[in-house]
């Protein structure tokens, strides 16, 4: 019995050799810090893609020479052709919406984090978790292979948009350039890509449900770690549905079969059954896809800005040196949003001929959403009500989170409702909404995470000075290139279109699409900055101390960088709500979740001291 | 508002709960008691399987969802006729559940002989089960029906493979139980290992279920 009482405290010994404590590491620090390496690898990547596709927009007929050697067939002479530019779009979605958005926020910061601040020793199923990087990792080598193997230089991957809509994705080559091995491999990476998640839910299920330590009831919980846990529980709901409907993509694909190609396709030129590039299929759902895939597709947009909801209300409360207004009413509304988010899929598909009954349902969950958000909106605005907000990098990226929040999401309100969706669907207005809420905010909230957590992770402040000029730059420049893309879905550019040289009504908008452009080369520039503070901070900073920000929840009560098995053999006892700042009475503004001796009574639920 | 500073040593806080002091991990904590557990999360094992197995569901749900879907959609359905071997498959993973419970009570008695012949038997009905399965697949080749003839034998293929497939990871998982208990010294069972045990045994009635449904889908249904 002796050797399982001390398993629970030690459970892995402190690797030495360079490969377990590096690579192939069990401790959920060390994974957390491998998921944002592989999220800042690969947002470079989108980031790069995105450019080009400003590029084109702005500058439809300029010759980019360096592009004209590297893809002969897709840019020739550096000018790129219509079905390249379709392939920056696939993949620019595909890389950021899986591997930014869904490993930043919750596989990086969620890792590294969650054990800590329930006072756990580490996840639940190491060596699970370790295996979740890696398949994770694998998907993104695979989708970089479709950047490569899509046949010809002609494009850099599918050409159909990141939700794969059948039957183009089910068809193989002779859908276009890039369809075929392109999309197989797509496909592919992120079935991959579902099962890596679906391990890393398991064990942030399992570990928040198990393995909180003593006196770390529920609704002691700091917000992040009820983010995290929702988000794991659609991750854990919606990536099944995704997985099954690759495998039935990749069988109409590979095997023949008719899920989703329907009967008397005449694509490219050739009719179905006449060729042997395309055999004969009947009878199948295109529409099907787009179920399956939204049911996936609707959760995974709360996947990735959920944690970024759990970090903003940790930092504001911090930096606004108050509790968290309305505690409860929060994580009941993470858990609204996360109910919801399952029961909103088809106001994606209003334009695919779904019974108009079906869409005014779809319409009245879709604008229920704004209940629970409104409720999270303004208790973050209460938190910072007659606050003496202490306005660090990692404060304004918060505030900022919410400003992008409302700015993006009150656009859903208004595309939510089929009879206005009819119009604005496939326009600029759509890319404008999502790219502001799911997109910006979320990685607000990521950039908040970062600059609040970095002293924790590595003991060293980043740079304040770097940090306060890309906060400005880059919360400017967001709203420079998406706001103007909500006039253009007005006056009804629509998306995807690689240029708009030919459609006279949109001429007119070409100095705004040049305004968007130029806005967008800024700040992607300003993010360099980010990256060099990143690396310069990392040797260069100041030195933090345990506690670097006078904050109350668990990992601040640890050493910095927190040892192997986070709290140094003795786990710690909570006594506190996680948000006790500003308490009368107290010795400091703040009592930690471990104070044990702080002789005080308050409500908490309040900042009204 | 309600705030007060107090002379008594009384430890109390705000946000979150009625409870003062340290009030118990969620998961010992039942009905107000304490749990004594020699692991304190020996538990894990078992939620674990259940947040496993809401995910497989999952998977089975969309697929039985694409299948309910495309059998109204298309008009190119054609019923095949279901292998009879299909109700030895059936029969044999109803006794496999049987058998593992009884090798799980031989467990729970601490007999540890009696248990890992139990769990042998169970791990050969499942095999047993694959190679009926595998049989099935044979009729209907042989009656020309393949993948790609139409939606139903597509259907049938995919949902006998994928359960083929998680049921071969349940087998896997026997395997494993059933070395440590065949090549185990030790006299008494540890918490952590009869909930692993449980784990795998939970993960196995759910495959045992999971096939009833799947059949009773893929013939009954229409």
């Amino acid at each position: 019995m002796s050797d399982v009482s001390h398993e629970g405290v030690h459970r892995h010994p402190a690797p030495t050799g360079f490969i377990r404590k590096y690579i192939f590491s069990l401790d959920h620090k060390v994974i957390g810090i491998q998921y944002i390496l592989l999220a800042l690898a690969a947002v470079l990547v989108g980031m790069t893609m995105s450019l080009l596709m400003r590029l084109k927009l702005s500058w439809p007929d300029h010759k980019f020479a360096l592009l004209g050697t590297l893809f002969k067939a897709g840019a020739p002479d550096g000018v790129m052709n219509p079905e390249f530019y379709l392939s920056l779009v696939t993949m620019h979605g595909t890389i950021m919406v899986f591997f930014v958005l869904t490993t930043a926020p919750q596989g990086g910061f969620g890792n590294y984090f969650l054990p800590i601040q329930i006072g756990a020793e580490d996840m639940a199923f190491p060596t699970l978790n370790m295996m979740s990087f890696w398949v994770t990792f694998i998907g993104f080598v695979v989708i970089l292979a479709a950047i490569f193997f899509s046949g010809a230089e002609s494009t850099v991957g599918p050409i159909g948009g990141w939700t794969g809509y059948a039957p183009l994705s089910a068809l193989g080559a002779i859908a276009g350039p890039g369809q075929g091995m392109g999309m197989n491999l797509w496909i592919i990476s992120i079935a991959i890509f579902c099962v890596g998640s679906l391990l890393g839910a398991l064990n942030f299920i399992t570990t928040l449900l198990n393995m909180r330590t003593k006196g770390m009831s529920l609704m002691r919980m700091p917000l992040t770690c009820w983010a995290w846990f929702t988000t794991a529980v659609l991750a854990l709901l919606s990536f099944p549905v995704l997985l099954g409907g690759g495998i039935l993509l990749l069988l109409d694909r590979l095997a023949g079969t008719s899920f989703f190609i329907p009967g008397g396709l005449y694509v490219s030129g050739v009719l179905s059954g006449t060729n042997p590039n395309f055999p004969l299929h009947t009878g199948g759902s295109p529409i099907l896809w787009q179920h399956l895939f939204w049911f996936f597709g609707h959760p995974e947009v709360y996947i990735a800005i959920l944690p970024g909801m759990g970090a903003t209300s940790h930092i504001l409360a911090t930096f606004a040196r108050k509790p968290v207004f309305g505690y409860r009413a929060m994580v009941f509304a993470i858990f609204a949003i996360g109910l919801l988010g399952f029961f909103v899929w088809g106001h994606h598909m209003f334009i695919s001929g779904m019974s108009p009954y079906s869409a005014i349902a779809f319409s009245v969950l879709t604008l229920s959403i704004g209940v629970p958000s409104a409720v999270k909106t303004f208790n973050w605005i209460g938190t910072l009500w007659g606050a003496r907000i202490r306005f660090t990098t990692a404060m304004l990226f918060a505030i900022g989170f919410v400003s992008l929040f409302v700015s993006g999401g009150i656009t859903g309100l208004i595309l939510g409702q089929s009879s206005l969706d009819l119009a604005m669907h496939d326009t600029y207005i759509v890319p404008a909404h999502f790219h502001l809420v799911m997109g910006v905010a979320s990685i607000f909230g990521m950039f908040a995470a970062i600059y609040f957590w970095f002293p924790k992770m590595f003991g060293r402040y980043l740079d304040e000075r770097i940090g306060k000029i890309h906060f400005w730059v880059t919360f400017v420049g967001v709203y420079c290139i998406f706001v103007p893309m909500h006039v253009m879905g007005l006056v009804g550019m629509p998306r995807r279109y690689s240029q708009f040289t030919e459609y006279g009504f949109l001429n007119k908008l070409h100095p705004l699409v040049l305004f968007v452009s130029i806005s967008a080369i800024i700040t992607i520039t300003v993010q360099l900055l980010f990256y060099f503070n990143l690396v310069w901070s990392l040797f260069k900073g100041a030195k933090a101390p345990d506690n670097a920000w006078e904050a109350t929840t668990l990992e601040w009560s640890t050493s910095t960088p927190p040892p192997h098995d986070n709290f140094a053999g003795v786990l710690p006892t909570v006594y506190h709500g996680p948000y006790e700042f500003a308490v009368p009475g107290a010795p400091n503004d703040f009592v930690m979740q471990t104070d044990a001796e702080v002789e005080v009574s308050s409500n908490g639920h309040n900042g009204h001291h | 508002m309600a705030t007060m500073v107090t002379t008594k040593p009384v430890i109390k806080s705000g946000t979150g709960g009625k409870a003062s002091g340290p009030n118990g991990n969620g998961s010992k904590r039942r009905n107000g008691r304490e749990f004594l557990e020699p692991d304190p999360h020996a538990n894990r094992y078992r939620i674990g399987m259940w947040v496993a197995l809401a995910s497989i569901g999952m998977l089975f749900t969309a697929l039985s969802s694409a299948y309910v879907v495309r059998a109204g959609a298309g008009g190119d359905w054609v019923d095949i006729r279901m292998p009879r071997v299909l109700l030895l498959s059936t029969a044999l993973i109803l006794v496999s559940s049987v058998t593992l419970e009884v090798s799980k009570r031989n467990l729970k008695a601490s007999s540890l002989v009696g248990h890992s012949r139990w769990l042998m038997l169970t791990m050969l009905l499942g095999l047993a089960f694959l190679g009926s399965q595998l049989l099935a697949w044979k009729q209907l080749a042989q009656q020309g029906i393949y993948l790609a003839s139409n939606p139903h034998s597509s259907f049938f293929y995919l949902l006998t493979a994928t359960h083929a497939v998680h049921l071969g990871g349940g087998l896997l998982a026997l395997i494993f139980v059933w070395t440590r208990s065949r090549f185990s010294t030790a006299l008494k069972v540890s918490p952590r290992r009869q909930a692993a045990t449980d784990a795998v045994a939970i993960y196995w009635h759910f495959m045992d279920a999971l096939w009833i449904y799947l059949f009773l889908l893929l013939f009954l249904w229409r």
